[in-house]
């Protein structure tokens, strides 16, 4: 039983990494719609600093979140070199803008620590494990935990 | 299978307790005319045949009943008074929900069955009479075919044609030509009104011609020839050996309409009656002629044949242009979709003119041309896709008299609801998704502001109190509106109830517009016993958040001692507006047409300051306030000195006028709504947002909202808690 548990989540855990104001992250794959060059968005008015405005997505209108700005890191100073990681919450696309994405990676979940004890009660909720690749950590992004509370805030 | 047929048949069950209310309106305004008593009649059998069919027994029941005293008032046995016009809308009201209870299961009221039941009962005398009941296959009603005669009959068929008929091209040659393709047709000329050769008038018709049609056709594919001279020619078609079963097709044809066969010299006397704008209601257009001819045949005289013959075309006209005209049940998913389409399409307009416009091409008008062509078709369709969605409001308004009359019986008040308007067509949704809104402000205007009738009387007013509800189109927006004539808000009580709630400060300063406004905050209940009709706990917010929901608005009017007014102001269309195309600090943003009563050019001379930091603008003599977009949106501070740029002047729904700053105006186009929610929650100052030609999305402003948030602090401060607490 446990063999086959595990031969199956080897298989399929496959993350994409990118650099969010000099630091790792990654999302899994599968939680990722499109990644899209950064263009500049419509502001909205009176908008939290981590919201960006609203993009056109082939006819819909999807909001963009910064990222840094989320995680109380500096606000991004968006560029063309910048990417819109597309995600979908809840059937609905949301993009987050991050510095650059880097690789693919693969891994075995069992090489999943949890997230350390740090006292920045934010940064815990967002990070739902880090990881070791090529001796730099990386840091899974729990993706509800960052657009649903910004939702709350909201709306 | 059944399901399917089951849907149908509540869908028309719909239609008919519409039929029926109506109706039961007009016989309470004091309607005479027996014919709407026949279709309240009419109605209430047709519901009660499906619902036999469908095994539906309570429902069967209860109509049962009702139609028999519904009868008897038909054949006057009963006399409608008062008493029984009240007995019979509640019974009404009960049969509504009987068939809701049908549809959606669960249980009507069995106590209130009971006692309308036993009230009903009163009515019918002892030998209660059996009442045909035919079980009817619902859909099947309105197909006369059946009737087709086998058999060869012989026709005659007197046709004279008018003068407009050779107008039009039409050529009798043609119309006997085919109907010698039906059988076997003699043609005999009548030449005797022709007058002297120099009496005669150009282009007069003097001319009839006698036909003699031997056919095993119906006598509709005989009509189907003459379809096309409809109201161009004087037209009789007797049949001989044919009136037995003339008899029988009209028997067969008032039973599938829920005549009952005593019903029958009714039915034959009524096309000599001059058709009454009460018929329009009747769902009974197809047997209208046949019932006429059938009158026609039976006159032996040759003078008032020709008398039926008239009435016959009248009638025949009549069914033709005020029955319930063929409808189409299309899914509203595919409807809706089609809208999208369409949305796309003007984006994808707006997409092309940009491309065209920036290509590096000096002649350009040919293709602009067409462009413009293109714009106009898409707006074509626009139009017409939005008109399959409009609906009236009738059926919304019926469902309100039935509110205020619980509502009224349930606070011991007597107050009566007038609707003006009801031909106003809205938007499928709007209709839907204001009826709880609506509900609420009717309950409220009984509970709280008509007053009980020994007040009424002490203040001289009558004892019936009065709620007006009215629906019309103003300048692309709709409005609904509902006035009452009762006591008017009591901003005091209001006020200190706010304060008690701790939504408004104690030392607030409010004007009579902002303590009314205060209504709509959440939580703000005024009933200090909660009555068991309007203080359930739910506030006026509610009826705020459902109509901001719409992209709309409510506004309270009152005077104290003569009641308050609730309008709804709802845009008419949920998918596509005219919008200007302005830039406000470096971004594009549309505003709508609709809100700009005006727009001018700004410069130094025009603008006067007052205080430290208000502005105004002078318009020929008049002092309107300025209102800087930009920094009302959080786009620029607003130290920053007035631009004299561009304004807009535009004004609010209380009549205010205020002067819109922005920096320039680009166009003004027709853009393709897309709503925000969902996407970032509430935005102040900003309704919606859409996708402009160049693929960027532009916002799509509120001017209403920033003008309230500019204008007031206070009134600020109470729109964002109000914002806060709907986003919680």
């Amino acid at each position: 039983m446990q063999l086959q548990a595990e031969a199956k989540h080897v298989e399929h855990s496959e993350f994409v990494s990118f650099t969010v104001a000099g630091q790792a992250f990654c999302l899994q794959i599968t939680q990722i719609r499109e990644i899209r060059r950064w263009q500049p968005v419509t502001v909205l008015p009176h908008a939290p600093a981590d919201v960006l405005g609203v993009m056109n997505l082939r006819g819909a209108v999807i909001p963009i979140y910064d990222l840094s700005a989320r995680f109380g890191l500096e606000q991004t100073a968006a560029s063309e070199r910048n990417v819109v990681i597309v995600v979908s919450v809840n059937d609905k696309p949301v993009g987050l803008l991050a510095e650059a994405v880097s690789e693919i990676i693969s891994i075995d979940p069992d090489d999943i620590q949890e997230t350390p004890q740090v006292d920045s009660r934010n940064t815990m909720d967002f990070i739902q494990g880090i990881i070791s690749q090529n001796d730099e950590m990386v840091r899974i992004i729990n993706l509800n935990a960052v657009i649903s509370s910004r939702e709350q805030v909201t709306q | 299978m059944t399901g399917s047929i089951l849907d149908t048949f509540f869908e028309e069950c719909e239609e008919l307790l519409e039929a029926m209310d109506a109706g039961l309106a007009a016989i309470e305004e004091g309607d005479q005319d027996p014919e709407t008593v026949n279709a309240v009649f009419r109605a209430v059998h047709s519901i009660k045949g499906g619902a036999g069919a469908f095994g539906l027994d309570d429902l069967v029941a209860f109509a049962h009943n009702f139609e028999t005293v519904f009868d008897d008032v038909r054949s006057n046995k009963l006399e409608l008074d008062e008493k029984l016009i009240q007995l019979l809308f509640r019974a009404s009201d009960h049969l509504s929900d009987l068939v809701t209870c049908a549809r959606d299961g669960g249980e009507a009221d069995q106590a209130h069955h009971d006692v309308l039941i036993a009230a009903l009962g009163e009515y019918i005398d002892g030998e209660e009479e059996e009442l045909v009941f035919e079980p009817m296959g619902v859909g099947a009603t309105f197909d006369p075919t059946p009737l087709a005669e086998v058999q060869e009959a012989r026709y005659d068929i007197r046709f004279h044609p008018l003068k407009e008929m050779f107008d039009t091209g039409n050529e009798p040659y043609f119309l006997f030509q085919a109907l010698s393709d039906l059988g076997a047709l003699s043609v005999r000329l009548d030449d005797s009104e022709l007058p002297g050769f120099e009496a005669m008038e150009d282009g007069e018709s003097y001319l009839s011609w006698e036909l003699t049609l031997v056919t095993s056709e119906s006598r509709s594919a005989i009509e189907a020839v003459f379809e096309f001279v409809e109201g161009l020619c004087e037209l009789s078609i007797s049949s001989e050996g044919e009136e037995e079963d003339d008899a029988d097709a009209l028997a067969a044809l008032n039973a599938a309409f829920g005549l009952a066969p005593a019903e029958e010299e009714n039915a034959l006397a009524l096309p000599l009656e001059p058709p009454t704008p009460e018929t329009d209601e009747t769902p009974a257009p197809a047997p209208a002629p046949v019932e006429a001819e059938a009158a026609a045949d039976m006159e032996p005289d040759a003078e008032p044949e020709k008398a039926a013959e008239k009435t016959a075309e009248a009638k025949k006209e009549t069914a033709k242009s005020s029955g319930p005209k063929p409808t189409l049940r299309v899914e509203l998913d595919r409807v809706d979709r089609l809208i999208n389409a369409v949305g796309e399409l003007i984006i994808n307009h707006s997409m092309l003119a940009q491309q065209i416009a920036n290509l590096d091409v000096t002649d350009t008008r040919d293709v602009e041309t067409e462009l413009e062509g293109f714009k106009n078709l898409a707006r074509d369709i626009q139009e017409g896709v939005m008109a399959i969605r409009a609906q009236p409001v009738k059926p919304l308004f019926q469902r309100m008299a039935r509110i205020v009359r619980e509502a009224s019986a349930a606070t011991g008040k007597t107050a009566k609801l007038i609707t003006i308007g009801e031909t106003t067509e809205v938007d499928k949704t709007v209709i839907e998704r204001l009826a709880d809104p609506l509900t609420h402000i009717l309950r409220n205007a009984v509970d709280h502001g008509i007053e009980k009738p020994d007040v009424r009387a002490a203040a001289g007013k009558g004892k019936v109190g009065e709620i007006r509800l009215t629906a019309a189109h103003r300048s692309g927006s709709v409005c609904i509106e509902v006035k009452d004539d009762g006591a008017g808000l009591n901003r005091k009580k209001i006020r200190q109830i706010a304060i008690d709630k701790g939504l408004i400060p104690e030392n607030a300063e409010l004007n009579d517009g902002e303590i009314d406004n205060l209504l709509f905050l959440p939580g703000f209940s005024t009933a200090t016993e909660i009555s068991n009709l309007s203080g359930r706990g739910v506030g006026m917010d509610v009826v705020k958040n459902a109509v901001g929901a719409l992209g709309g608005r409510v506004n309270i009017s009152s005077t104290p001692g003569e009641g308050s007014v609730f309008s709804i102001i709802l845009p008419l269309t949920l998918a596509v507006m005219d919008g200007m195309v302005v830039s406000v600090a470096g971004h594009t943003m549309v505003v709508p047409i609709t809100a700009i009563v005006e727009t001018m050019r700004g410069n130094d001379d025009m603008i006067n300051n007052l205080g430290a930091d208000g502005t105004l603008l002078s318009i020929r003599g008049s002092f309107v306030p300025i209102c800087d977009v930009a920094s009302s949106l959080g786009l620029r501070s607003s130290s920053h000195s007035e631009p004299a740029g561009v304004y807009l002047l535009v004004e609010t729904e209380n009549g205010d006028r205020c002067a819109l700053a922005v920096d320039d105006i680009h166009d003004q186009r027709q853009v393709v709504i897309k709503s925000l929610d969902g996407v970032c929650g509430n935005v102040p100052g900003v309704s919606a947002a859409t996708i402009l030609g160049d693929g960027k999305i532009a916002m799509i402003l509120d001017p209403e909202s920033i003008v309230t948030a500019s204008s007031s602090a206070a009134v600020f401060d109470t729109e964002r808690r109000m914002n806060n607490a709907i986003a919680s």
